[in-house]
């Protein structure tokens, strides 16, 4: 079905808008009859992204290769693609068979013809009423919707509107089609019918789809490759079963399906510790590392107490039509488990995991760093948009203040207003509030990940300044928190020859 | 006896109001359409109606003067509600402010106003008398239009002008085929609101024309003011006649536009 000519090429795509990005650094090669999923919470980027490939965004810098020519620049109605779009956007002066021949009415064919001189030019003819007729008539029995030509498209169901919406789009032949959320309007029942009824339009027609989606089943169920998003980046590109067996980082992993994510150490060749013991696993990364460790829910085998890696404590049962689902206790991480066997709750069992199920990855963050921390001259330092009371006498041994407020070290003076640092922060020591008055600045939760014994949660200020959380409350996300460090835990490091601050 | 409130009550005050100033008012117009001096039934008035061509001339100049109006208005206000409604050139509601706002100023004065400034450019009211007039007429006239324009043009969804986009048509197709069709309902009750009171409209064209030029509306306060009430009454008959039949027209255009009536 796919084969390997490229069909569009988005290179180094960014799109700004006022002063944050929308879409950074956006690369991606789309194959000819490939099904692509562009997936990712609301505000992602994706939905960005189609509309740059549509048309109705111009990039604020790199190219969009449709067949090797840059369309970037090009107004929609030059672009040789079709848009089905997320609420229908169906002409409702038109009925049915006007909305469908919409784009072929407006279609100049271009044929040779000789002129009088016998030169050969070229002309340019209109479909004729028979050839639009026999189009539409083709792209209504697609769609499963025959006989509905003159109906009012504003008494037609949400579900037979989103097919007109495609049988508009499909009619023009366009090389790709690009659909943005198309079902998310519909009811759940009717959206999975018509999840397999684009994928088997897909085989049939052979044209190239984009598809824009929040559901990750909707994706894991139609792509062929999804591109996983998150804050206007690609998080991981790869085919369904790639990205569900091998996600790239803990976001992909807690984004699509559900998953175990734990905080774990290398402590040896293909040995990992976390949950309290240690496991065979298939990666490699270098002794004492701190890496994320991913198991899926249903890769836990329960087995009898002392048979497993580890024991653990049931402690609930929820039936789930085709498997059960345990929540475990080791310890203070929680274990998800799925599991076609049913087991008594409150026994101890033992838990073991094949170590090819085992996924470790590198930490996205392992602390926050600030590389564009200063001190003031109140000896407070200035990071991530707020001012922060700390001790300075850390960024030199054996150093003090005097009562002035200049810094002794070795016996000389300074002044270290406007001295450049690294600020370091572990993600343990933040403390955040919902009390917005109690810290040193607001930002918004955007997003929370389930390490088995705690939360990590991302919180934004407004100038777009992340601060990295572990934290075992329950918060949520959106909620707005205030954020607030004990002095003694902010690391600083001297980023500026100290020299030049001496008085 | 306990009293038991039922909604009905409610439509009470309006039953009323519509019985002492719509129905009772219309049936003396009817009477005396149909009756001479003395009371008595009679068809002169209609005899003399359609006999004297000066009747049927002042009738046909209204229907030209109102149809250059509305064909002005909505060549002048449809670009304009389209700006207003576009957030990107239009940030404030300031602006459509600014269109709504002479309409607080009395009328007459405002009509005084024009004729004064039209004199003073140099376009002289008696002179140029219809010039002014439909330049008064449009003045009038225009938030009328730009207002029920503005509405429906901010309710218009964006995805349908990106769907036309994406199907292949461009700035100017799209605006024929999918903006015009879609605003289509601000269209007509803009030109209902227009046409309409232009034709029974009376003071402007006598302020700015100097009387040279008389409208259906100046005509039948003529015959009023000379105490022919019987003539007058039939001339507001047929004014009354005319607005229902265009009513209906209206109707026609505003179906399958579903939930949505203009004002009329």
């Amino acid at each position: 079905m796919a084969n390997n000519e490229i069909i569009l090429e988005l290179k180094d795509v960014n799109k700004k808008f006022d002063d944050s990005y929308a879409v950074e650094n956006f690369n991606l090669n789309v194959k000819k009859g490939e099904f692509v999923t562009f997936l990712g919470p609301s505000g992602c980027g994706k939905t960005t992204t189609l509309r740059m490939i549509a048309g109705f965004e111009i990039p604020t810098s790199g190219q969009i290769l449709l067949n090797g020519q840059d369309i970037g620049q090009l107004p929609p109605y030059k672009r040789p693609l079709n848009t089905v779009f997320q609420r229908y956007a169906l002409f409702p002066h038109l009925d049915v068979y006007d909305n469908i021949a919409f784009g072929l009415k407006l279609r100049k064919l271009p044929y040779k013809t000789k002129d009088k001189k016998g030169n050969v030019v070229t002309k340019y003819r209109k479909y004729t009423r028979e050839e639009i007729d026999e189009k539409v008539v083709a792209a209504l029995k697609i769609v499963d919707l025959e006989a509905f030509e003159s109906r009012n498209v504003t008494t037609l169901s949400g579900g037979q509107q989103q097919r007109v919406a495609i049988a508009r789009a499909i009619v023009n032949e366009p090389e790709i089609l690009l659909l943005d959320e198309p079902l998310g309007a519909l009811d759940l029942k009717m959206r999975k019918e018509m999840q397999l009824e684009l994928k088997a339009m897909h085989k049939k027609l052979g044209i190239t789809f984009i598809y824009v989606t929040h559901d990750q089943e909707e994706a894991l169920t139609m792509s062929d490759t999804i591109v996983v998003m998150k804050d206007g980046q690609i998080q991981q590109i790869g085919s369904p079963m790639n990205i569900y067996n091998e996600p790239a980082n803990a976001f992909v992993a807690d984004f699509i399906g559900e998953s175990n994510i734990y905080v774990g150490t290398m402590t040896g060749s293909k040995k990992v510790r976390f949950l309290t013991s240690t496991w065979d696993c298939v990666d490699d990364f270098p002794i004492n590392e701190k890496v994320d460790v991913v198991v899926r829910p249903e890769d836990i085998k329960i087995v009898p107490v002392n048979k497993g890696n580890v024991n653990a404590k049931i402690i609930s049962k929820i039936f789930k039509g085709i498997h059960y689902q345990f929540t475990a206790m080791v310890g203070n991480n929680e274990v998800l488990i799925q599991s076609t066997e049913d087991s008594p709750v409150d026994i101890e069992v033992g838990l073991s995991i094949a170590p090819d199920l085992i996924q470790i990855m590198e930490r996205e963050f392992t602390s926050n760093v600030y590389e564009d921390g200063y001190i003031n001259k109140n000896n407070k330092v200035v990071f991530a948009g707020a001012t922060w009371d700390c001790d300075v006498t850390q960024l030199v041994e054996g150093s003090s203040l005097d009562e002035d407020g200049y810094f002794i070290a070795k016996g000389k003076k300074y002044d270290l207003n406007d001295l450049d640092v690294i600020v370091d922060v572990d993600m343990h020591d933040i403390e955040i509030s919902d009390d917005l008055e109690a810290g040193n600045i607001v930002g918004e939760i955007i997003q929370m990940v389930w390490k088995g014994d705690h939360y990590q949660l991302i919180i934004r200020t407004e100038d777009e300044e992340d601060f990295v959380v572990d934290t075992e409350w329950t918060w949520n996300e959106f909620d707005k928190v205030s954020v607030k460090i004990n002095p003694s835990k902010i690391k600083l490091k001297l980023k500026d020859d100290l020299s030049k601050y001496e008085i | 006896m306990k009293f038991n409130f039922k909604r009905k009550y409610l439509s009470f005050p309006y039953v009323l109001f519509l019985i002492l100033f719509v129905v009772i008012p219309v049936l003396f117009i009817v009477y005396y359409a149909f009756s001479n001096k003395g009371g008595h039934l009679s068809f002169q008035n209609l005899v003399k109606f359609f006999s004297d061509s000066t009747n049927v001339n002042v009738l046909i100049i209204s229907f030209v003067y109102a149809i250059i109006n509305t064909v002005c208005c909505l060549l002048i206000g449809y670009p304009l509600a389209m700006i207003l409604a576009n957030k990107k050139l239009n940030k404030s509601t300031v602006l459509v402010m600014m269109f709504v706002m002479p309409m607080w100023i009395n009328f007459v004065i405002r009509t005084g106003a024009t004729r004064d400034l039209l004199n003073w450019i140099g376009i002289s009211t008696g002179a140029n008398s219809t010039l002014t007039t439909s330049i008064g007429l449009v003045y009038n006239y225009l938030p009328f239009v730009i207002l029920p324009l503005y509405t429906t043009m901010l309710k218009m969804d964006q995805s349908q002008i990106e769907a036309s986009a994406d199907l292949g048509a461009n700035k100017v197709q799209t605006f024929f085929k999918v903006i015009i069709p879609m605003t289509m309902p601000g269209i007509v009750s803009a030109a209902t609101m227009v046409f309409m009171p232009t034709l029974s409209s009376y003071v402007i064209s006598d302020i700015l024309s100097e009387y040279n030029v008389v409208l259906f509306g100046s005509y039948i306060d003529l015959y009023f003011g000379q105490a022919d009430w019987n003539f007058g009454s039939f001339m507001a008959l047929i004014m009354l006649i005319l607005i229902g039949i265009s009513v209906y027209i209206t109707r026609k255009f505003d179906r399958g536009e579903q939930g949505r009536r203009s004002i009329w």
